[in-house]
């Protein structure tokens, strides 16, 4: 499906995470190698998000470490936002500076965290929209945009950081039906680009036709995962059918050819 | 240590008497200008094009015009008209107006926050217009209108020390008088000052005691 | 008329003193914001610490009588640092520092108002923290406490007056001397509180044309689900 080699760009290791006396993340770990996606799936509460803002360190794990590219991710001041710069991140909510137009929202981590000049990040900020289809819109401010092309939007100014791996928290879970399509088509081109991808979805169409992997995670921890013919039609835990014939009650797509 | 001699034998004695002052021009301000914000704002609603006028006059004037100048009017000026009032008199009268105006702003809001279908449910119900004001819009305006109405009345405690200025002699005024007396003004104005900042941290207290009791879902 | 005559005697002397109340009320804004801004910060993202002290000087600061406080710094404070300030400048700091209490409490209610996201979303990209409240959180909460900051205009305006207990020579000191001259308390008070909502009013109405120019569709509006 996607070109890989067998580099690891990414290395999760066993991270825990409570919040007072309740612990979301029981040790997880998993790895992504240059050039894969993998897709993890899994219901509410089961610790998705959190473990993707703790490889970043948006949240702090309590154990494990991270690694990118073999060095490990710390949470030090002076390295963090050096390590940040090339994770990406994609949020459910979008998360766009409101105050500012979208092409500004791209360009702005390109002139005060990269220090770029101001021609070269205009002209990489507009490269990036238009590498999702919103060039015409560079003008418009988050408030004016469809959440479909908002979210676009956040993942361009995301790209244009040029990072080595994406993470996308939920990227079309709060957008209106007929809006998901237009993001996920920027994610399927992403991947077959050859962008390294960990993406938290409930999009089983998507997964099932873009992911070289998929992890089901549950109560802090994976409990199986395996390429997408074997975890949708073939699950072996129990668990994992069921939650699994829950969803495509509700989503009706693991049959459909995304 | 003759600092606090001097708190003690001189100091509080004088503060004193000046407290009861204060907290007699706030008492009594405090009931007739929250009357008075009422009036105005139903007046500013409810009432015929002259009467909104007037009390949009009435706001835009009292409002504008500084708390302390509207003293002077009222003590200085209105002799000269044949009016004359008492240094407590005179900062009472211009503590209702200048307040009355303030939290007449706050009760119009809530009044026009109150969703217009009460009304007309009140209304379909049999109850006159003015039934309706006072039992359906008013009772939940005020709690609405609570939390800014109740700032003001809290700026009000802080405000009756310009009652000093017109010679009525408050908390503030004593203070005044005992620190150019005795030349301490640093320990005078500190204890006058923990006394205010009492007055307000217990009014506060209360206000936020009243906004949980009166308070009700949505 | 007697009181016609008495105001237009008095009208130069008392129109000079716009300048001194405006003045006053200008650096007392530009006081407060700048102690403000950097306070509404450190609370809402300092130490433990700096929050308390803030906390402090914004209770003390806004609990106080404007008079009170005038007298503490015209005759207490000032006097005991040795520093021999003019009235002026002594109306100016008291009343700068009171906004500045006044002016925290609206500017962290704003910056507190932000949606979590959009900090993350700055740190997301490499953002130092320093870098998102600058760049992210400041101009969003600066616009979005326009509304509650621009109150303060008018209040500065009227607390104005009350340095003419330490004797500024504003509006409000200078229609009093005019009325210690030709007695005619009524016509020239009522001059000098016209003058004050004219002020105001005209204040207003750049405020509003400034609230005009830095509107932005949709800022504030929160995303969260």
């Amino acid at each position: 499906m996607n070109t890989t080699d067998n580099t690891p760009i990414l290395v999760v290791e066993n991270i825990y995470k409570s919040y007072g006396k309740v612990e979301i993340l029981k040790g997880a770990s998993f790895t992504v190698n240059k050039g894969e996606t993998k897709v993890i799936i899994g219901p509410s509460g089961a610790g998705k998000s959190t473990l993707l803002k703790c490889i970043n360190q948006l949240v702090i794990p309590d154990r494990g470490r991270i690694f990118l590219n073999g060095e490990e991710v710390l949470h030090s001041h002076s390295q963090i936002n050096r390590f940040r710069q090339k994770i990406g991140m994609v949020f459910q909510n979008f998360y766009l500076f409101d105050h500012i137009t979208a092409l500004e929202n791209v360009e702005i981590a390109l002139l005060k965290v990269k220090k770029m000049k101001r021609s070269e990040a205009r002209k990489k900020a507009l490269e990036e929209l238009a590498r999702v289809g919103m060039e015409d819109k560079a003008h418009l401010y988050p408030a004016e945009l469809s959440g479909g092309q908002a979210q676009r939007v956040s993942i361009a100014r995301a790209l244009a950081m040029d990072p080595e791996v994406m993470l996308f928290d939920e990227p079309t879970s709060a957008l209106d039906p007929e809006l998901t399509g237009e993001v996920l088509e920027v994610m399927r081109n992403l991947a077959k680009e050859g962008m390294t991808m960990v993406v938290v979805t409930h999009e089983m169409g998507f997964a099932s036709s873009v992911a070289d992997e998929v992890l089901f995670m549950e109560e802090g921890n994976f409990l199986e995962s395996g390429p997408p013919s074997q975890i949708f039609f073939h699950p072996r835990e129990e668990r994992t059918k069921k939650f699994l014939s829950r969803i495509s009650e509700l989503y009706g797509e693991l049959n459909k050819n995304g | 240590m003759d600092s606090l001699l001097f708190i003690r034998n001189e100091l509080l004695p004088e503060l004193g008497k000046g407290w009861i002052v204060t907290l007699k021009l706030v008492f009594l301000s405090i009931p007739f200008g929250l009357l008075t914000g009422i009036l105005i704002a139903i007046g500013r609603v409810y009432g015929n094009r002259l009467i909104s006028s007037l009390c949009r006059l009435y706001v835009i004037f009292f409002k504008g015009c500084p708390l302390l100048l509207l003293l002077f009017i009222i003590y200085f000026g209105l002799p000269s008209l044949g009016i004359t009032f008492s240094p407590f008199g005179a900062s009472v009268l211009g503590f209702v107006i200048c307040n009355g105006a303030y939290t007449s702003e706050y009760i119009r809001g809530a009044i026009q926050s109150v969703k217009t279908g009460q009304m007309i449910a009140a209304q379909a119900l049999g109850m006159t217009k003015w039934q309706a004001v006072f039992y359906i819009i008013l009772p939940q305006a005020f709690r609405r209108a609570l939390p800014g109405v109740g700032n003001e009345m809290i700026y009000l405690i802080k405000y009756s020390s310009l009652a000093y200025m017109l010679t009525c002699i408050e908390l503030t005024g004593a203070g005044k008088i005992v620190a150019a007396r005795s030349f301490r003004f640093m320990e005078t104005f500190t204890v006058v000052g923990i006394i205010y900042l009492f007055m307000v941290s217990i009014a506060t207290k209360i206000l936020q005691w009243a906004e949980k009791r009166l308070s009700y879902p949505g | 008329m007697e009181g016609l005559s008495a105001v237009l005697e008095s009208l130069p002397y008392i129109l000079s003193g716009i300048s001194v109340t405006l003045g006053l009320v200008a650096l007392s804004l530009a006081l407060g914001f700048a102690l403000g801004v950097p306070m509404a910060v450190a609370t809402v993202y300092g130490n433990r610490i700096i929050v308390k002290i803030i906390r402090v000087f914004v209770f003390i600061l806004r609990g106080l009588p404007n008079l009170v406080l005038l007298f503490l710094f015209y005759f207490g404070i000032f006097p005991l640092l040795g520093w021999n300030l003019s009235p002026f400048a002594i109306g100016t700091i008291t009343l700068g520092l009171r906004s500045a209490a006044y002016q925290t409490e609206i500017f962290r209610g704003a910056i507190l108002s932000l949606e979590e996201g959009q900090m993350l979303a700055a740190l997301s990209v490499g953002m130092t923290k320093n870098q998102a409240i600058w760049n992210i959180i400041l101009p969003q909460a600066l616009r979005l406490a326009l509304p509650g900051w621009s109150n303060e205009y008018p209040i500065l305006l009227t607390d104005s007056s009350v340095t003419y207990a330490i004797g500024v020579a504003e509006i409000l000191t200078r229609g009093s001397q005019m009325v210690t001259r030709t007695y005619q308390p009524m016509p020239i008070y009522l001059t000098c509180a016209i003058i004050f909502i004219l002020l105001n009013w005209g204040g207003m109405q750049i405020i509003q044309w400034g609230e005009k120019k830095a509107y932005i569709p949709g800022l504030g509006r929160k995303t969260e689900t």
